[in-house]
């Protein structure tokens, strides 16, 4: 199944023989099953099976319901987040950008007096802003996105309330704060927010893993330079990044004001960490270079169903908060020691490679 | 021969190898104490590898390797150190935030009572060193800021303050000004007459001659000879160096040079190079020859535009090409092989078919869409042409040898069906195989018409492949010469000789 070297009297080069390659060196199962974003997927159907059979009300009307209006605005901003895990940086200041978007769309609507539509479209627009500016700084100044979205999580928190202090705004129409709400079929678990959670994950997808712009994503992840010197342009992806980040971010603000109808600066404080969290649970590595969209999706909602699952056992948060804290401190420990384990194998193998010829750079030659 | 007590380091016959490399065949390098040694030879030749296995950076495969008469054999930089081996390289590696005297007892710090650091002690002993060196440095500042001159005097205060009796310095002249190279000489020769041995790595032959007692010249990684200074040339250490026959090893095969493909005119970058121009023809191969560090590889770069230049131009077949941006350079036709496969060539946690797709991904998609199929499917006979031994396009880059990856990248930049290609050391690091077909390689895609610009501290290769070789020397094309016209000999000679008189213009 490896390798196919078949002699065909071709003339077009030089060699009397050309070889031919395999695509893959494992069959299709393989690659398929024995992937992280597999396993993340087989303990999600598998958590959520039992919880089905086992867990009383678990299978109830209202549980999935729930479960996906509360996780959505997860689901959503980690659709951008995986993208800026993969080149290696970080985007904190999500949640605030959500806080001080929800803000901006309470204000322009109600007390500007705008519609619920143009509000939006700027409360968007101001996300993508607030996205530019972590872009800008991280990707032409050349700071540490870290520290860049560690300052602009307390720098947009702090407009949102500065704007609103600690009021909020509440009047929106019914008409809107329904539709959050409702489901697209009657009578069935799926909230309307997963329509374009849907469409957002398949252009996220297709940017990812099916453009050219999406393979230079992973390769500035595992090796900028390469990149750089394959013409990739490094700065420009990341600063588009960040600036898609943003926009979902302003996305999620209106959705998170109208689902629960109250436009405040403390909306969703502190979501970017369970983002993270999913996006490791889902098999991103938070060095860059590696992870699928699929993963992280199921990453979200393995999180979010057993949470809901352990609520409905009553057990209390702190119990469910040091379940999910162990089964991500497990996941990301699981990766390191599959490739530690793989490193030791490639180092067996190609010992003689891994070595550097007398060109060693330390000595300066 | 010499007498025994005298020998301060001995080591013969050693030789150490990485994987199918052989860096260091047959190395023997005997210093007396109170003297000074040179160790010369080509890039490559061994001379790194033979310092860093005295500097117990790496650990020599088999031969005799005598400290002071007795076997040694150092696992660790601290057991080396700890014998009384100090090296300094090029460039060292201070702790710049921390002050001048911190840096030099770094590590081993006087106690005072209650086990604190007794600064007052250190502060006086730093005072004492300096002043035995005859230079002038506060020992409070940081150490950032330091020119590497004023570093590399805290790097032999290090030593001496270690009681260091046999000191290393490898090409510690290559940044530094002419006033600078005399203190640091002035120091040397101190040291040498404290009875210390040392031993002193340097391209520039007019300051071996001053400086140094004895020359040893090394060769492809073995030794060639020693002598006495006073009883050699310039002229035999030269020939030493190089005498390699050339012939037969590299199959040129005569091609028809056709237009100028790339015109660079009066490219500058202050401080690294200067005033370059030159001209590649369809069909010609130029190699780029000159000393590591000389701006070859800075040059290549700025043409590509994975640097920048702050005067000059560059245009490719006729048309300007714009600066500072490999997107540009790539349209154009250049095709770019970079010095460094790891770091720059390839992403080598990337498949075989991602790597060889890599620059030519954006034409491939389909309606949009690029897919892992559409990708092997391109991968495949470029590969196939390069004969890249993979069992699979999906085998990352990382568990290749280095042969197999250059091919790999020699394929992603055919791919693009260049006019121009730019490969930096085609060869360094790979098996001779390999090499030869990379050299049959390059003389074919020459003869179909594609311009080369080589660049490459392999002397041989240089004038066993090109048609015309350009020596940059500090910065500077010092020499145009024809394939017909170059030899070892002018071409070393244009790389060495503008050392002393340009010595003010070195950047510091």
């Amino acid at each position: 199944m490896s390798t196919l070297t078949q002699p065909t009297g071709t003339a077009s080069t030089p060699a009397p023989e050309v070889r031919t390659y395999a695509s893959y060196s494992r069959p299709y199962w393989q690659r398929v099953v024995l992937s992280r974003e597999f396993a993340v997927i087989a303990l999600l159907v598998a958590v959520f099976v039992y919880s089905q059979s086992q867990v009383d009300y678990f299978d109830g009307p209202q549980t999935l319901y729930y479960l996906f209006r509360d996780t959505a605005s997860i689901l959503l901003l980690a659709l951008p987040m995986t993208a800026i895990i993969v080149t290696g940086e970080i985007d904190l200041s999500v949640a605030s950008i959500v806080g001080l978007t929800s803000v901006a769309f309470g204000m322009l609507h109600v007390d500007a007096g705008m519609s619920v539509t143009l509000a939006a479209v700027l409360a968007v627009a101001i996300g993508a802003v607030c996205g530019a500016f972590n872009g800008f700084l991280v990707a032409y100044v050349g700071l540490p996105s870290i520290a860049v979205t560690i300052g602009t999580l307390a720098l947009f928190r702090g407009i949102g309330a500065g704007l609103l202090g600690t009021e909020s705004r509440t009047d929106f129409p019914d008409s809107w704060t329904d539709l959050a709400k409702e489901r697209i079929v009657e009578g069935q678990p799926y909230p309307m927010i997963l329509i374009p959670f849907a469409v957002l994950a398949v252009l996220f997808a297709l940017m990812l893993h099916f453009s050219s712009f999406g393979r230079g994503i992973y390769e500035i992840g595992l090796n900028d330079e390469a990149a750089h010197f394959t013409g990739v342009d490094v700065a420009r992806t990341k600063a588009v990044l960040f600036v898609l980040s943003g926009t979902v971010a302003g996305f999620v603000g209106i959705y998170t004001t109208l689902v629960t109808g109250v436009a405040r600066a403390e909306n969703s404080t502190g979501l970017e960490l369970p983002v993270i969290a999913a996006c490791l649970l889902g098999g991103v590595s938070i060095f860059g270079g590696k992870g699928a969209l699929h993963g992280v999706i199921a990453g979200v909602l393995l999180i979010g169903v057993i949470q809901r699952a352990m609520l409905l056992e009553s057990f209390t948060i702190n119990i469910i908060n040091i379940t999910i804290g162990v089964l991500l401190v497990l996941s990301v420990m699981s990766t390191s020691l599959l490739a530690l384990g793989r490193r030791a194998v490639a180092a067996g193998r190609g010992a003689r490679d891994s070595r550097r010829p007398p060109s060693a750079p330390a000595s300066g030659r | 021969m010499v007498e025994q007590s005298r020998v301060a380091l001995e080591l013969r016959d050693v030789a150490k190898s990485f994987g199918a490399v052989a860096a260091l065949r047959s190395g023997t390098l005997v210093v007396e104490r109170g003297s000074i040694h040179a160790l010369v030879g080509e890039n490559g030749a061994g001379k790194s590898t033979l310092v860093k296995i005295v500097a117990g950076v790496h650990r020599r495969d088999s031969g005799t390797f005598r400290l002071h008469g007795e076997d040694v054999d150092f696992a660790s930089t601290a057991e080396s150190k700890g014998s009384g081996v100090a090296v300094i390289y090029q460039e060292p590696t201070l702790f710049p935030d921390l002050s001048v005297t911190e840096n030099i007892f770094m590590g081993r710090q006087p106690r005072s009572r209650f086990g604190r650091i007794d600064r007052g002690a250190m502060h006086r002993e730093a005072l004492e060193l300096f002043a035995r060196l005859g230079v002038e440095i506060d020992p409070r500042r940081p150490a950032l800021g330091l020119s590497i001159a004023d570093q590399q005097i805290i790097e032999i205060a290090k030593a001496i303050s270690l009681d260091a009796s046999v000191l290393i310095m490898d090409e510690p002249t290559a940044a530094l000004s002419g006033v600078e190279v005399e203190r640091l000489f002035a120091v040397a020769r101190s040291l040498r007459d404290e009875g210390r041995a040392l031993v002193f790595i340097s391209h520039r032959f007019e300051e071996v001659f001053a400086l140094c007692d004895t020359v040893t010249v090394m060769r492809d990684g073995a030794y060639v000879s020693t002598d006495p200074i006073a009883e050699i040339t310039v002229d035999d250490i030269v020939s030493r160096m190089v005498g390699r026959e050339v012939a037969d090893l590299f199959p040129k095969t005569p091609a028809t040079i056709g237009e100028p493909v790339l015109e660079v005119e009066g490219l500058e970058r202050a401080g690294v190079f200067h005033d370059v121009s030159f001209t590649v023809r369809a069909g010609e191969i130029v190699g780029l020859a000159g000393l590591v560090g000389a701006g070859r590889s800075e040059i290549a770069r700025a043409v590509f535009g994975v640097d920048g230049y702050d005067a000059g131009s560059v245009r490719l077949a006729g048309r300007p090409v714009k600066p500072r941006n490999p997107r540009a350079a790539i349209r154009s036709g250049m095709a770019f092989v970079p010095e460094d496969r790891r770091k720059q060539g390839l992403v080598t946690d990337g498949s075989v078919a991602r790597n060889v797709a890599g620059v030519i991904r954006g034409g491939l998609a389909r309606a949009g869409l690029l897919t892992s199929a559409a990708e092997n499917r391109a991968a495949g006979p470029w590969a196939a042409k390069l004969e890249v031994k993979t069992s699979a396009l999906d085998m990352h880059a990382a568990t290749m040898s280095g042969g197999n990856q250059q091919k790999v990248v020699i394929a992603k930049w055919l791919a693009t069906d260049p006019t121009l290609l730019i490969i930096d050391e085609p060869t360094r690091g790979i098996d001779v195989g390999t090499k030869a077909e990379v050299h049959r390689l390059l003389s074919e895609l020459a003869g179909e018409g594609l311009a080369i610009l080589m660049i490459s501290s392999e002397l041989p290769e240089v004038l066993g492949m090109a048609d015309r070789v350009l020596v940059v020397c500090e910065g500077r094309i010092t020499a145009d010469i024809d394939r017909a016209d170059a030899t070892p000999e002018n071409v070393m000679r244009a790389a060495t000789n503008a050392t002393s008189h340009t010595a003010e213009e070195v950047p510091a």
